[in-house]
């Protein structure tokens, strides 16, 4: 599947203007890109977070496209709601069947700690919708929180450096491989400088029969510590330095995607963010070496997936 | 055309159902709910509510229904769910109970804060810890300010009519509210009674299907459901929905009514039993309404002049129902069967007082706990209620504390 810029330039921008976000924000960037790579007419439910808390202040909507947002952990059973109205209404004859698309946008927060449980159901029942978790690595929308996405050893207002714990003291979920266990047909993570990438995988996803996952690395740029017009540089580094793979797992196979990955020491990526600035300090860190480590275990395990899926 | 057939009973005729069926008050409320055929029902089991979601079951097992039935792993994705569906322009059930209802409570309030017109059967329970199973109102209690209409039914007859009453509530353009149905855990949801149910074709008539105004969440839609108010429209938008409330008032009555006439059984907001001549009363919720008649009968035969009063509409507080009834009545026994810890009054105490605080001659209150997790009140012990609250129609003494009936 092959997207050109040239068709995508031509689809009506369905994420308008005059939201408040932040200058620099990966979220907008990612959403809007989203949006265009879907060939049906999208239903959007939001998760509570930075996107829905700047897009939807009443009276003013930045969505130009059917949208519900009802809580923080629910929006995969909210779609799912409304995924299963749809079936009815159309058996009975009160609507239309017309091609839709079903889409979540969810932060990490919503989607690894809170509403891990509300997905996973829904995952499970089947419904048939395209969750995008906007993962930037914390509760940013309250004010930079840890949750179980943000990396080992970054300074959260909720994981403070000092002098007894050095940021984050625990690895994170490897949330990725979790939504894969649940045998959905589509997952994938992208990141928000790989346009091509991310939409393509986009694409994918909307055309999986049953649900599908795709975890979008979006950087904030008030939450890492870096300046706004950074933040494609960032998230490219984060790539690059392996702490980020691209990969899709298609009916359970997994394989790598975009170039240009894990081609540098993780100390690349971390210096380009404040929220490590307390640990790059010292070049000899022991939690910079940790984060190597596990990065390279990772890798391997990832690349030995991938090996095994191509041999099938 | 389908028929449930129990205890040999037979269709009258080829298409109607036969008048009356053995069943409990689960299976009553299931069975209202397959003749509207909502288009959506999410639920998670919870004992009493068990009944209603398995009988349910059967009925999308055997095709009887378009209903899209979502298994969901949680009451709070019960509730969310229904969000959705309903928001999506569909009819969307749910029953629970307890502690359920607890962990949807996030979910009460973003259903009536977006005005979605969505059917709870709540089968009332306690509220854990200790664990406990049975009935009280610590649930209903629970949910009282979450801007639900709420009914109280005391049978499984009256589950089934309110049932089919309930989505009619719900969807009145000058309501637009979630609404529940209330049946007592075990006493009315597990007990087998003869219940008159209608024909379909007369439930699917009355209930018609759900028509939204705005099909927000159609393709083509631009509407953003949900959104963020600041401190600019918060204050507003709740302003709008005591208008709602108070409006679904009149509106349960004329619905209540409509069915009333269907069925042959009036059903009014408040229920009166002895009242005409009555001197003191007692006020109860729900189906301990039995109890306390049989008790009434025996203080009658003991010459005390004493009347009942039972809420069916307990939201919106039909205030001006309840002066009515208590019109003249000197004092009046408050049966709460839950506590509402650390206040000046437990639930319905607090109701009565302040429904009845500006009556030029209102009637002195006293307050009766009873049946907490269950416990069964035998009729003996509310007829010592009306022993007691005659003691303080003379004396003209409220007492500041509750007595606890049947405490051991
Ligand atoms: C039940 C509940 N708990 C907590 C919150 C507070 N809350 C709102 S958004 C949020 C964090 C969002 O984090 P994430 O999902 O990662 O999205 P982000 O803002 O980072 O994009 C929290 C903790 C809430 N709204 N509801
Ligand atoms: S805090 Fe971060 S995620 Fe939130 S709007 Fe700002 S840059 Fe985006
Ligand atoms: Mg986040």
């Amino acid at each position: 599947m092959t997207l050109k810029l040239r068709d995508l330039s031509l689809k009506p921008d369905l994420f308008g203007t005059g939201h408040g976000l932040c200058a620099g924000c990966a979220e907008s960037v990612s959403v809007r890109q989203i949006l265009s790579a879907l060939e049906n007419p999208p239903v959007v439910a939001l998760a509570t977070g930075c996107l829905e808390v700047s897009t939807t202040r009443f009276p003013d909507t930045t969505w130009k496209v059917p949208l519900i947002h009802s809580a923080f952990e629910n929006s995969a059973t909210t779609i799912g709601g409304v995924d299963a109205a749809y079936k009815a209404l159309v058996r009975k004859g009160r609507m239309e069947d017309r091609p839709l698309t079903f889409v979540v946008f969810a932060g990490d927060g919503a989607t690894y700690d809170i509403g891990f449980q509300w997905l996973s159901g829904a995952l499970e029942r089947g419904h048939k919708f395209v969750y995008i978790c906007l993962n930037n690595e914390g509760y940013m929308n309250t004010g930079i929180q840890r949750s179980s996405a943000t990396l080992l050893g970054a300074w959260t207002t909720t994981t403070p450096s000092g002098d007894a714990r050095p940021g984050k003291p625990e690895w994170h979920k490897d949330m990725t491989k979790i939504i894969a266990a649940h045998n959905i047909p589509y997952v994938a993570q992208a990141a928000a400088h790989n346009w091509k990438d991310l939409m393509t995988k986009v694409r994918k996803a909307e055309q999986a029969d049953g649900p599908a996952f795709i975890n979008v690395l979006t950087p904030c740029d008030r939450g890492w510590r870096f300046e706004p017009e950074k933040t494609m540089e960032v998230s490219q580094l984060m790539v690059e330095a392996g702490l980020w793979p691209l990969y899709e797992v298609v009916d359970g196979k997994y394989k790598m995607t975009g170039a240009r990955q894990k081609k540098r020491p993780v100390m690349d990526a971390l210096l380009s963010q404040k929220r490590f600035s307390h640990i790059t300090k010292n070049a000899d860190d022991a939690t910079i070496a940790a984060i190597q480590a596990k990065v390279d275990e990772e890798w391997d395990a990832l690349q030995a997936l991938c090996e095994m899926s191509a041999a099938e | 055309m389908t028929t449930t057939q129990k205890q040999g009973q037979k269709p009258s005729s080829g298409i109607t159902l036969p008048p009356a069926q053995a069943i409990n008050g689960g299976e009553a409320v299931a069975y209202a709910m397959r003749q509207i055929d909502p288009e959506v029902v999410a639920a998670y089991p919870i004992t009493p509510q068990t009944f209603i979601i398995e009988k349910f079951s059967e009925y999308v097992a055997d095709g009887l229904v378009n209903t899209e039935y979502i298994n969901v792993e949680s009451e709070h994705a019960a509730m969310s769910a229904c969000v959705g569906a309903t928001a999506a322009g569909g009819r969307a059930q749910t029953a629970t109970s307890g502690p359920g209802l607890a962990l949807m409570y996030e979910m009460l309030w973003v259903a009536s804060g977006m005005r979605l017109p969505i059917v709870m059967h709540l089968c009332s329970r306690s509220f854990s810890a200790p664990l406990n199973i049975l009935c009280d109102h610590s649930d209903v209690m629970g949910m009282r300010e979450s801007s639900w209409p709420m009914l109280i039914g005391s049978s499984p007859q009256e589950a089934y009519d309110q049932a089919v009453a309930m989505p009619t509530i719900a969807e009145n353009k000058s309501v637009l509210l979630p609404v529940a149905n209330v049946l007592d855990g075990f006493t009315v949801t597990h007990s087998v009674e003869r219940v008159e149910v209608l024909p379909d074709e007369v439930v699917k008539e009355f209930a018609g299907e759900y028509e939204p105004d705005i099909w927000a969440l159609q393709p083509g839609s631009t509407a953003t459901f949900g959104t963020l108010d600041a401190n600019d429209f918060y204050f507003e938008h709740k302003r709008q929905q005591v208008e709602a409330m108070k409006n679904s008032l009149e509106v349960v009555r004329t619905q209540l009514n409509a069915v009333g006439e269907i069925t042959g059984r009036p059903m009014n907001l408040v229920e009166e039993y002895l009242m005409d001549d009555a001197e003191i009363a007692l006020v109860v919720l729900g189906s301990s309404e039995g109890m306390v008649r049989a008790a009434i009968d025996q203080a009658r035969a003991d010459g005390i002049k004493v009347g009942m009063v039972r809420i069916r509409l307990f939201r919106p507080f039909p205030v001006a129902d309840v002066r009515k009834a208590l019109e003249g009545i000197g004092a009046v026994g408050v049966l709460d069967r839950a506590i509402a810890f650390g206040t000046p009054g437990n639930g319905l105490l607090q109701d009565l007082a302040t429904s009845t605080r500006t009556m030029p001659d209102r009637p002195l209150l006293m307050d009766f706990v009873y049946g907490l997790g269950g416990r069964a009140t035998p009729k003996q012990l509310f007829r010592q209620a009306v022993d007691e609250v005659l003691n303080m129609n003379e004396t003209r003494v409220e007492p500041d504390e509750p007595a606890y009936l049947g405490l051991k």
